[in-house]
């Protein structure tokens, strides 16, 4: 790994500061950027620690169920009051990941395999950063891509909470990402489905299965849908056709796991 | 080369790293503690875990500078006072839950860590939990063993010896 300055900042706007350095980074968790690194695939001249903060750091409110940046997968496990979504947090990696890796971290890469994104786009979670408010519709553009501009940082996530929700995840055993994952959210103005580990464009809504469930919120109101593999990932794990597959029977379980 | 400081078993510790650093890295080659064990390095293996203000990490995957100040905790620093060994680690031995024992400190911290947040749990609690604690020689039936039988739990019905 090439070397880098270690930069601790006491607050978020000391962080932005230093993020202005050319090359510099935010560090989250560490959990995909020092792996990345290590592979040289990442070569930040100063890594800014955001993990230091308590201004960043915890779960407050029941609706909406509001995150700091910095919070780990862990914390939100164990703390938020948004059931669908701590379980989602309590499955990520494995009990030493979700020690470290945080939501901040994982919406700003934005993994097209990643959970949290299904998360924050079936519940229209708005995205706080140090500049702005950022609606989860708007916020993830593409694989490894998002509404973010340099060196802006996540400070928290706000998160709706729905009557009925669940997280259904299609383990790919190996790195223990999604090959599948689908979050389905119902909220009295209607059902929405997010869908990641499929697309090539990362995480997605699934409208036809949202106006489909909205009617009528069941599995059976899934039958007559079909997904297209067109544009869809295929990797040695699973092909397209396997993925665009999955999403529907994932859907289902999730429907049928929400109630 | 910064200078950092933290709480290591219990001691205040001093030593010199990078940025770049890791935490496994700061253990074993300026602490000279070399319990924690490098596997991987890719986070998948936890033989390197240690923890860290209570809470399991990979050390291999944490900068040092990142645990600035932290309470740090090691194999190491898992016997008992008068050196004995602790109730996980006589588990493991009694149980046969070890054969190379290179995964070993990392298994014992594992252990540690569910046993504080879950002190009974399930044979499936105990399987999930190791999900990121990779073993290549005891096919893991006899760590469940032992980390049953740490717990305080009657694992005579559990078969495989």
């Amino acid at each position: 790994m090439h070397n880098f300055d270690f930069v601790k900042p006491g607050s978020v706007a000391e962080a932005a500061e230093a993020l202005k350095a050319e090359d510099a980074m935010a560090l989250g968790g560490g959990q995909t950027l020092i792996p990345t690194m290590k592979a040289r695939l990442n070569a930040p001249s100063a890594l800014v620690s955001l993990s230091g903060m308590a201004e960043m750091v915890g779960v407050s409110g029941s609706d909406p169920v509001v995150i700091g940046g910095a919070t780990t997968h862990g914390q939100v496990a164990a703390e938020a009051g948004y059931p669908a979504l701590a379980a989602l947090a309590g499955q990520i990696g494995d009990p030493a990941v979700r020690s470290r890796g945080t939501i901040g971290g994982s919406l700003a890469n934005n993994d097209p395999a990643a959970c949290y994104p299904a998360a924050a786009l079936a519940s229209g979670a708005v995205i706080k950063t140090d500049r702005r408010e950022i609606v989860a519709d708007d916020f993830f553009v593409g694989m490894f891509e998002t509404a973010l501009e340099e060196g802006e940082i996540i400070t928290s996530v706000s998160f709706p909470v729905p009557a009925k929700a669940n997280y259904q995840k299609f383990l790919q055993p190996a790195s223990r990402f999604a090959l599948v994952g689908v979050f389905v959210a119902q909220f009295d103005s209607g059902v929405r489905v997010a869908v990641t580990g499929a697309s090539e464009e990362g995480v997605h809504r699934w409208s036809a299965a949202e106006e489909a469930l909205s009617a009528n919120f069941s599995a059976e109101a899934l039958e007559g849908l079909s997904v297209a593999s067109d544009g869809l990932m295929s990797d040695l794990h699973g092909s397209a056709e396997y993925r665009a597959h999955l999403v529907k029977v994932m859907t289902g379980r999730a429907v049928r796991a929400a109630g | 080369m910064t200078e950092l400081s933290m709480t290591v078993n219990g001691k205040t510790v001093t030593g010199k790293a990078e940025g770049r650093t890791l935490l496994v890295t700061f253990l074993r080659e300026e602490l000279k503690l070399t319990g924690t064990h490098v596997g991987c390095d890719t986070s998948q293996c936890g033989a390197c875990q240690v923890h860290v203000n209570g809470q399991p990490v990979k050390s291999c995957t944490m900068f040092a500078a990142e645990a600035e100040g932290a309470d740090v905790r090691t194999i190491e620093g898992m016997a008992n006072a008068d050196g004995s060994l602790s109730v996980i680690q006589q588990a493991f031995q009694d149980h046969h839950g070890l054969q190379c024992g290179f995964c070993t400190p990392g298994m014992v911290m594992t252990t540690a860590a569910l046993l504080k947040e879950n002190p009974k749990p399930t044979e499936a609690e105990v399987r999930e939990y190791l999900e990121g604690n990779i073993c290549r020689c005891t096919g893991y039936h006899n760590i469940v063993k032992s980390i049953m039988a740490a717990s305080g739990q009657d694992v005579s019905a559990i078969a495989a010896e």
